[in-house]
């Protein structure tokens, strides 16, 4: 295994393996306007989404926490903030600020689009000069900060893909890097498992607490054995059958040697070194977006029927060891793994190949969502607006 | 060929992985965490990434695989047949 990658080391010491320049809505008012810079300046990415208006409590810390983690986050090399007002667009201003990475903050009322689009584009313009001129440089491995989710799984994902990065996050656990999984609901079913991989009374405490409570939240709206939703179709299609056989398989994800070392709310950003495990969705954009929130800079995604998803500022290295998903679905898929299920390939070998790919994006290369321009940036919302 | 594939020699079904399995073949199974084989004989089609049960299941028995209770039966399964959403549900909502 290799012991460096190439990164670009920004003001707050932390390694990025992407450079981009963002155009970041508070609010769904300030999407229109943030697409303009975009489309005005060349290498400036606007990132819309449908909320931040009215909410309230969590959810509006929620809100906040996933905004300025998105901006804060390591692959990002600079930030236009645009919202409706100042004083929100401010706080999101603040925040990514505290990493020393260039931010400008630009509200709309008492200015209206045009003007507002104006004075950002300028911003933008600036951002995208200073963005270009910066350069990666040699960084160890252990800086490297790497976070996994599953997708539309099927039973290959349990036999094969899942294990794969299980193999994969047992290496670079050993090696010093910073990890995460999550997907509280869908661990139901190996619940016990994940307890006694915790590091301590402490860590299990407060897993049991965060997957204690997503249950009560299941119980309390469902209406039926949630068989409709959650395995969902394309799992059912795929052969899962129940959410027991669908977290055996998400658990094989933290592979053999893993401790989990802590618990993250959704979008916190882990302190230390280790696997985390982070309260989120299970809906793999949504995930996704946490993790990109909580700084993770590569994002292992491992696939049955074909997940598509992609995100705006986390590179998404997806994996497969379905063998028609692999044939016709090629241009969504970085690592075939199918060679697994035909005993063509090895777990180990399997999981050094994942790592080689996650080296190869890490020192640029662009994942097939990437390059399909899959750029899913979906917000977690806990309840309705006031 | 490896036709299916299952975890723990104590599994209860194994996962098809290849297309086309029709009722009547002998399939041969992977156990990957010994990395031996076995054969199967299936009695039924089974499509790509369902389960074949590897022995025969009454209603309310646990069904293993990874060597753990992932459901239970709530429709008699014979060893050979298509074990799914008909005759397995969850324990747990």
């Amino acid at each position: 295994m290799h012991t460096t990658f190439q990164g670009y080391r920004r003001d707050n010491r932390r390694v990025g393996v992407r450079n981009h320049v963002i155009v970041l809505p508070v609010d769904d008012l300030s999407n229109a306007a943030a697409e303009a810079v975009a489309n005005n300046i060349k290498g400036a990415l606007a990132i819309p989404h449908p909320y931040g208006r009215l909410q309230f409590g969590a959810d509006l810390e929620l809100h906040f926490r996933t905004l300025i983690g998105a901006g804060c986050n390591p692959n990002v090399a600079a930030v236009v903030v645009i919202g409706i007002e100042e004083q929100w667009t401010k706080r999101v201003v603040d925040g990514i600020a505290a990493t020393g990475k260039p931010v400008a903050g630009f509200g709309i009322e008492l200015h209206g689009d045009h003007d507002t689009i104006m004075r950002a584009s300028k911003a933008a313009r600036e951002f995208v000069q200073y963005a270009s001129e910066l350069k990666r440089v040699d960084c160890p491995l252990s800086e490297l900060w790497v976070s996994c989710k599953c997708g539309e799984s099927d039973t290959t994902s349990g036999c094969g893909s899942n294990p794969t990065v299980g193999n994969a996050f047992d290496k670079l656990y050993a090696a010093g890097c910073t990890l995460v999984f999550g997907e509280t609901t869908e661990i139901t079913g190996g619940e016990q498992i994940v307890a006694a991989r915790c590091r301590n009374d402490k860590v299990r405490k407060d897993f049991m607490r965060v997957f204690d409570r997503y249950q009560e939240v299941i119980n309390r709206h469902k209406t039926s054995d949630l068989s409709d939703s959650q395995p969902t179709k394309g799992n059912i299609a795929g052969g899962l059958t129940t959410i027991e056989e669908k977290a055996l398989g998400n658990i094989q994800k933290i592979g053999r040697k893993c401790t989990v070392d802590g618990v993250l709310d959704k979008a916190e950003a882990p302190t230390h070194k280790g696997l985390w495990f982070m309260d989120s969705s299970s809906a793999a954009a949504e995930m996704v977006t946490l993790c990109a929130a909580a700084g993770y800079v590569v994002h292992f995604f491992p696939t049955g029927q074909g997940n598509v998803i992609g995100n705006p500022i986390l590179p998404v290295i997806k994996l497969c060891a379905n063998p028609r998903t692999v044939r016709t679905m090629s241009e969504h898929i970085d690592l075939d793994v199918s060679g697994l299920l035909q005993r063509e390939i090895t777990i180990d070998q399997a999981g050094d190949r994942l790592l080689d790919m996650m080296f190869r994006t890490a020192n640029g290369r662009l994942t097939a969502a990437e390059a399909l321009g899959h750029r899913e940036f979906v917000l977690t919302r806990l309840y309705e607006s006031a | 060929m490896i036709h299916c594939v299952l975890h723990d020699p104590g599994d209860s079904v194994a996962v098809v992985v290849v297309e086309g399995i029709k009722a009547g073949q002998t399939l041969t199974g992977l156990i990957l965490d010994e990395d031996r084989t076995i054969t199967v004989a299936c009695t039924q089609d089974i499509p790509l990434g369902h389960k074949v049960a590897l022995k025969d299941l009454n209603v309310g028995d646990t069904v293993i695989k990874y060597g753990i209770d992932i459901g239970k039966v709530v429709a008699p399964i014979k060893a050979g047949a298509h074990a799914h959403v008909h005759n397995i549900k969850t324990k747990r909502w």
